[in-house]
C-alpha cells in the first residue's frame, strides 16, 4: 500500500481522529450513557439485565455508528477534497473503501472493546460473550458499509441527520435481529450457527460491492 | 438507429410523453372505475359472508390488492430508478418520483386495513407478526425514498440517489422478510395463518371480486401515476419552449 496518493490520505484521517478526539469519542460516551440508561429504566433485576444484555449491545451500536457519519464525506465534499480525488487518476472505490476502514476502527473497534465491560455490568452469561463479540465483528462492517451509503447519498446536503438514521435503520433491521437473535439463541441453549453465518455472508457481500456501491454514489452526487 | 429505440427516445422526451400521457390517462381512469366500483359492489354486498369471520373479512378486498401493489409499487419504483440511472432518462426518474408517494399510501392502507381486520379478529389492532413488522419496515423505505427525493433540490440528482436508494432497499427486501420471519418464530411469536389453508378452498364468489379489485388497484396506480408525473414533466421543464407555447394556446384558446 506505499500509494502516493492512498498512504497520505489514510494518514490524514487517522490523524484527524486522533486530533479531534472530543469527536471520535462520542461514540464511547453515547454507548456508555445508553448503556447506564437501561437499567434505570427497566429497573436493577439482575435476570431482566441479563436477557436484554444482546440486544442492547446491539441497539447501542447501531445508534452510535449514526453519529460519526455525518462527517464522513461532508468535510471532503465541502473543501474540495472530492473533486481531486475525482480528479486524481486514483480508483475512488479504494479511496473510499480506505475511509470506511478508518470509519469502521473509529466507531465500531472502541465500542467492541467496550462490549466485555457491558456484558459484565448487565451479568450476560459467559458463555454468551464470544457469541456477540463474534457477532460484532461480523455484523458492524454491514452496519458501517450501509452507514457509508446513506452519508453518501446525503453528502451534498446542508445536513444529513434525521435522514441518515431514517435510511440506515430500516436496512440494518436484519442485522439487528441476526445479531442479537444469536445471543439469545446462545442464552436460550440453541445454536447461534445460522444467525451468524448470515451475519458472515451478509459481511463478505457488503465488504466486497459496498466501497464500489459509496464510490459510484458519490460520483452522482 | 432501430426504429424501437428511436420509439423509446421520442416517447421518452417531456414534450411527447405529456401528449401520450393526456391520452392515456381519462382512459386509465375509466379501467379503474369499470373494474373498482364491480369489485366493491360484489365484495360488500354480493358475496356471502364468510363462515368463520362473518363480515369482517370483506375488508381483505382492500387488503390484500393494496398489500400486492404495496410491493409492486417499490420493483417498479426500483426499475425505473435504474433506467434513470444507467441511460439517463429524463422521464424514468419522473416516472420513479411520481411513484414513490403512490406506494406508501397503498403500504399506509395495507396496515391500516390490516390492523381494522385485525381488531375483531385477532383481538388486538397490532400483533409483531412477521408479515405486518415487514410490511411495516417497508413504510420506512419508503419515508426514506420520499425524503430523499425532496431533501435534494436539483431533481436529476434528487433522482439519481433515490434511485440508488430504492434500489439497495429492493435488494434488501427479500433479507429483511426472511430475517423478520425468523425472528418471530425465534420470539416464538403468534403465527395465526388464516390464509394458509384456505388459500386452495377459496370460494370463487369471494374470489371474483379480489381479482377483479387487483385490476381495479393496477389502473388506479396507472392514472395516478401519469397524473403526478405529468405535473412534475411541467414543473421540471417550466423553462422549455414547449411548455411555454403549450400555455400560450391554451390561453389564446381561453380568451
Amino acid at each position: 500500500m506505499s500509494d502516493a496518493v492512498i498512504w497520505p490520505l489514510l494518514k490524514r484521517d487517522a490523524l484527524l481522529l486522533f486530533r479531534r478526539r472530543s469527536e471520535t469519542l462520542a461514540p464511547l460516551w453515547f454507548a456508555l450513557i445508553v448503556a447506564t440508561a437501561f437499567p434505570l429504566a427497566l429497573g436493577p433485576e439482575a435476570a431482566k439485565l441479563t436477557r436484554i444484555a444482546g440486544g442492547v449491545a446491539w441497539v447501542i451500536f447501531l445508534l452510535a455508528s449514526l453519529l460519526s457519519l455525518d462527517a464522513l464525506f461532508r468535510s471532503d465534499v465541502e473543501d474540495g477534497s472530492l473533486d481531486v480525488m475525482l480528479a486524481s487518476r486514483r480508483s475512488l472505490t479504494l479511496i473510499v473503501a480506505c475511509k470506511m476502514l478508518l470509519n469502521w476502527l473509529g466507531t465500531a473497534l472502541p465500542l467492541l472493546l467496550l462490549t466485555p465491560v457491558i456484558a459484565y455490568a448487565y451479568d450476560l452469561d459467559q458463555g454468551a460473550l464470544p457469541v456477540l463479540l463474534l457477532s460484532l465483528l461480523l455484523g458492524t462492517p454491514i452496519i458501517c458499509t450501509f452507514g457509508a451509503l446513506a452519508a453518501a447519498l446525503t453528502a451534498h446536503l446542508r445536513r444529513g441527520g434525521v435522514l441518515l438514521s431514517l435510511i440506515v435503520l430500516p436496512l440494518t433491521l436484519p442485522v439487528l435481529i441476526f445479531g442479537a437473535g444469536a445471543v439469545e439463541a446462545v442464552i436460550t441453549g440453541g445454536s447461534a450457527r445460522q444467525p451468524l453465518l448470515f451475519l458472515a455472508a451478509g459481511a463478505v457481500v457488503t465488504v466486497a460491492f459496498g466501497p464500489w456501491l459509496v464510490a459510484e454514489t458519490l460520483k452522482t452526487g | 438507429m432501430h426504429p424501437l429505440l428511436l420509439w423509446f427516445h421520442r416517447t421518452g422526451s417531456p414534450p411527447e410523453f405529456y401528449r401520450l400521457s393526456g391520452l392515456f390517462l381519462p382512459w386509465m381512469y375509466a379501467l379503474a372505475a369499470l373494474s373498482g366500483l364491480p369489485a366493491l359492489y360484489l365484495g360488500l354486498f354480493r358475496t356471502p359472508a364468510d363462515y368463520l369471520q362473518g363480515d369482517s373479512f370483506r375488508i381483505i378486498y382492500i387488503h390484500v390488492p393494496s398489500a400486492w401493489m404495496s410491493m409492486f409499487i417499490f420493483a417498479f419504483m426500483a426499475f425505473a430508478g435504474a433506467m434513470a440511472l444507467i441511460w439517463h432518462v429524463k422521464i424514468a426518474e419522473v416516472i420513479a418520483r411520481a411513484a414513490a408517494p403512490i406506494g406508501a399510501m397503498f403500504t399506509a392502507v395495507t396496515l391500516i386495513t390490516g390492523s381494522l381486520w385485525g381488531r375483531p379478529t385477532w383481538g388486538t389492532y397490532w400483533v409483531w407478526d412477521a408479515r405486518l413488522t415487514s410490511e411495516l419496515v417497508l413504510l420506512f423505505l419508503y419515508f426514506g425514498v420520499i425524503a430523499l427525493q425532496q431533501a435534494i433540490e436539483d431533481p436529476r440528482k434528487a433522482a439519481r440517489a433515490a434511485a440508488i436508494l430504492a434500489l439497495v432497499g429492493l435488494v434488501n427486501l427479500p433479507v429483511i422478510h426472511y430475517s423478520v420471519e425468523w425472528w418471530n418464530t425465534l420470539h416464538q411469536g403468534q403465527s395465526i395463518r388464516l390464509f394458509a389453508s384456505d388459500k386452495s378452498t377459496i370460494d370463487s364468489s369471494m374470489l371474483a371480486p379480489l381479482i377483479l379489485m387487483a385490476f381495479a388497484t393496477k389502473f388506479w396506480f396507472a392514472a395516478s401515476l401519469l397524473a403526478r408525473a405529468r405535473v412534475l414533466v411541467l414543473e421540471q421543464e417550466s423553462g422549455k419552449d414547449w411548455v411555454r407555447q403549450m400555455i400560450r394556446n391554451e390561453q389564446g384558446l381561453a380568451s
